[in-house]
């Protein structure tokens, strides 16, 4: 990036100043000058380009691990107020409706389970459906699909995958109100009969990790996280239904904001008012989505506990907590000293609500929503706390992973897949996939350094770190 | 025209330009270039013969509307694309994909969720047609 364009606020924070008469809001860039200076120039382009949109209130925002994406920035947060003709834009929440993550620690220690990685790894690769093309055992009629756009992971438990207690430690429970099944169309639903209970590819995977490092003990023990612990991570979306809404929206808004006479600067921020019939409907299908996501991680929660309790007899997987990273959520924010009622995009990024928010679970009050940063298969990932100063700052958000610093196609060119697996083993990193092509596009030098992402995070204040996860096993698409 | 298309960097997700000596030419090798990602068209036999139609007076946003109809259809029916076809009068257009179902065992590509607005481009030129979007992996 360009960082000549840049002004420095404080040490991880960064704006755009306005040239003269140029009409739009605030644009912050959060990140350490290392990260700003590796991102493309586009991200400073399309944030720019968010900050015209009509109904933004407060300034238009980049998490430290953003990178140039469709619509939005990766890693783009922006507030709209409906009332002052805020918008919703598919492409403020991208194709990957709800894509999060679900973390699960275990009481198992590496030392105990490290023997037994192999046979984990194979089994995990033949029990969970993964990569393009990949259907679920199982086969949905309509109805059922209905049902799960209504209730999300309360439908998954209510069929036997999980239990009650995982829905505590969901994003909205694990229902999200507001979905209109009838607003999403019927290739959409055709598309997910097969696809519940599947990983799907690109960035998504399954990982075994062990806690390597602690960095605040009373969130950690609040997380139920110690050294040598082995947790779970689960990468994954809204699947094929998901993916067509955002299909389908993707023109219709676009359509839309030209036919509602909305200046666009690019037409991939299409649009509509969130008041408007076509901003409702999009917004009651995106809901849909979202809890089809919450529905797919429960499922894949439940085949991960069905093979851990397989290979290692008397493990226990208890959700952490589940974070969607493509969403747009109505959300009570401070604003000047008022409260009020904004629709929050976060396209690749996570809501990390600080210490006492209501919509936190009993346990995690005192310290702050669970945030998880998940990186490459090769690094590590790290668990964060939302923090009092994130909802000043970024409307309670931070970052969602390592963000990619290289384009896959470069990646591809640089590095092959097979090698890269045998490369990892040798790290003592156990890598399961049906894709050599996705594994060198998923190499970890084409992602960002996620020690500085994560430390970026903490120190502008979005979120502190509490743990720094190893990778051991990874079930790629 | 000796390249049909090429892929361009994009930082998350692909970029794809095709060129073609008319329109419908360049989107068919734009659908060419998409499912390239996710299989190598070599490995894939045309056995299985799947419609598409739609409606859009817009180009650009036709090419956007072809590639996710092809991606659609091609995750309903369980299938993967090798070869295409593409007629169009005014806003209708009429097409053809031709795929066999994924295979166990073989090995994969990259899944595309969709075709995306950013940096979408129809033009014609002196030596024909070029059609580009990102495409979301």
């Amino acid at each position: 990036m360009d960082m000549s364009r840049l002004k420095q606020l404080d040490d991880y924070c960064y704006t755009v100043p306005k040239t003269p008469g140029e009409a739009r809001s605030e644009v912050l860039l959060y990140g350490s000058a290392p990260l700003l200076q590796t991102m493309d120039d586009m991200v400073l382009t399309q944030i720019t380009n968010v900050a015209r949109l009509p109904g933004l209130v407060g300034p238009a925002m980049t998490m430290p691990d953003a990178h140039w994406g469709y619509g939005f920035p990766i890693g783009g947060v922006a507030a709209f107020d409906p009332d002052l003709g805020g918008i919703i834009s598919a492409g403020g929440v991208g194709f990957d409706i709800s894509c999060g993550i679900r973390c699960l620690r275990t009481n198992l220690n590496l030392v105990d389970a490290a023997p037994s990685f192999p046979q984990l790894a194979d089994a995990l690769f033949q029990a969970i459906p993964a990569g393009v093309g990949e259907e679920g055992a199982l086969k949905l009629s309509t109805h059922e699909l209905d049902q799960i756009m209504l209730k999300g992971a309360e439908w998954a438990v209510h069929q036997g995958y999980g239990s009650e207690l995982d829905l505590a430690l969901i994003e909205e429970h694990g229902k999200m109100k507001g979905a209109v099944p009838g607003n999403v169309s019927e290739l959409a639903k055709k598309r997910q009969r097969g696809e519940m209970g599947t990983l799907g590819s690109g960035n998504h995977y399954l990982e075994v990790q062990v806690v390597e490092r602690i960095f605040d003990p009373k969130a950690a023990q609040a997380f139920g996280l110690h050294e040598g612990q082995i947790v779970v991570s689960i990468h994954c979306g809204s699947r094929g239904l998901g993916h067509q809404i955002g299909t389908d929206y993707l023109v219709s808004l676009a359509k839309a904001a030209s036919r509602l006479g909305i200046q666009l600067p690019d037409r991939e921020l299409a649009c509509a008012p969130i008041n408007s019939p076509e901003g409702q409907d999009y917004l009651g299908a995106m809901n849909a989505a979202i809890n089809v996501a919450l529905a797919n991680r429960q499922i894949l929660a439940h085949l991960t506990r069905e093979v851990f309790a397989g290979v290692i007899p008397g493990s226990h997987l208890a959700t952490l907590y589940d974070v969607s990273h493509n969403t747009c959520k109505l959300e009570q924010h401070q604003v000047e000293g008022h409260e009020r009622l904004l629709y929050v995009h976060r396209k690749g990024a996570t809501r990390a609500f600080g210490p006492k928010h209501p919509a936190l679970p009993v346990e995690y009050q005192a310290v702050g929503q669970p945030v998880i940063i998940g990186g490459s298969m090769g690094t590590g990932s790290y668990v964060l706390a939302g923090t009092a100063e994130g909802e000043r700052r970024a409307w309670s958000s931070a970052s969602h992973g390592a963000g990619r610093a290289m384009s896959r196609n470069a990646a591809l060119k640089k590095w092959h897949g097979r090698e890269l697996i045998d490369q990892l083993k040798g790290q003592g990193i156990l890598i399961r996939t049906k894709s050599l092509r996705g594994a060198a596009e998923e190499a970890p030098g084409a992602y960002k350094d996620v020690d500085l992402v994560a430390e970026a995070t903490e120190k502008a204040g979005l979120a502190r770190r509490v743990a720094f996860l190893k990778p051991k096993v990874c079930i790629k698409g | 025209m000796s390249q049909r298309y090429r892929y361009f960097d994009h930082e998350a997700d692909i970029g794809i330009e095709a060129q073609g000596k008319t329109l419908e030419a360049a989107f068919v090798n734009a659908a060419l270039a998409m499912f390239a990602i996710m299989a190598e068209p070599a490995t894939v036999i045309p056995e299985h013969e799947v419609p598409i139609e739609f409606e859009e007076a817009d180009i650009e946003l036709a090419l956007v509307t072809w590639l996710n109809q092809l991606l659609g259809q091609a995750r309903l029916r369980g299938l993967v694309f090798c070869a295409f076809e593409l007629e169009h009068q005014g806003s209708h257009w009429r097409g053809r994909a031709w795929g066999m179902p994924w295979r166990p065992g073989a090995d994969r590509g990259t899944e595309v969720k969709g075709a995306t607005l950013t940096m979408l481009k129809v033009e014609q030129g002196r030596q024909g047609w070029l059609a580009r979007c990102i495409v979301d992996v």
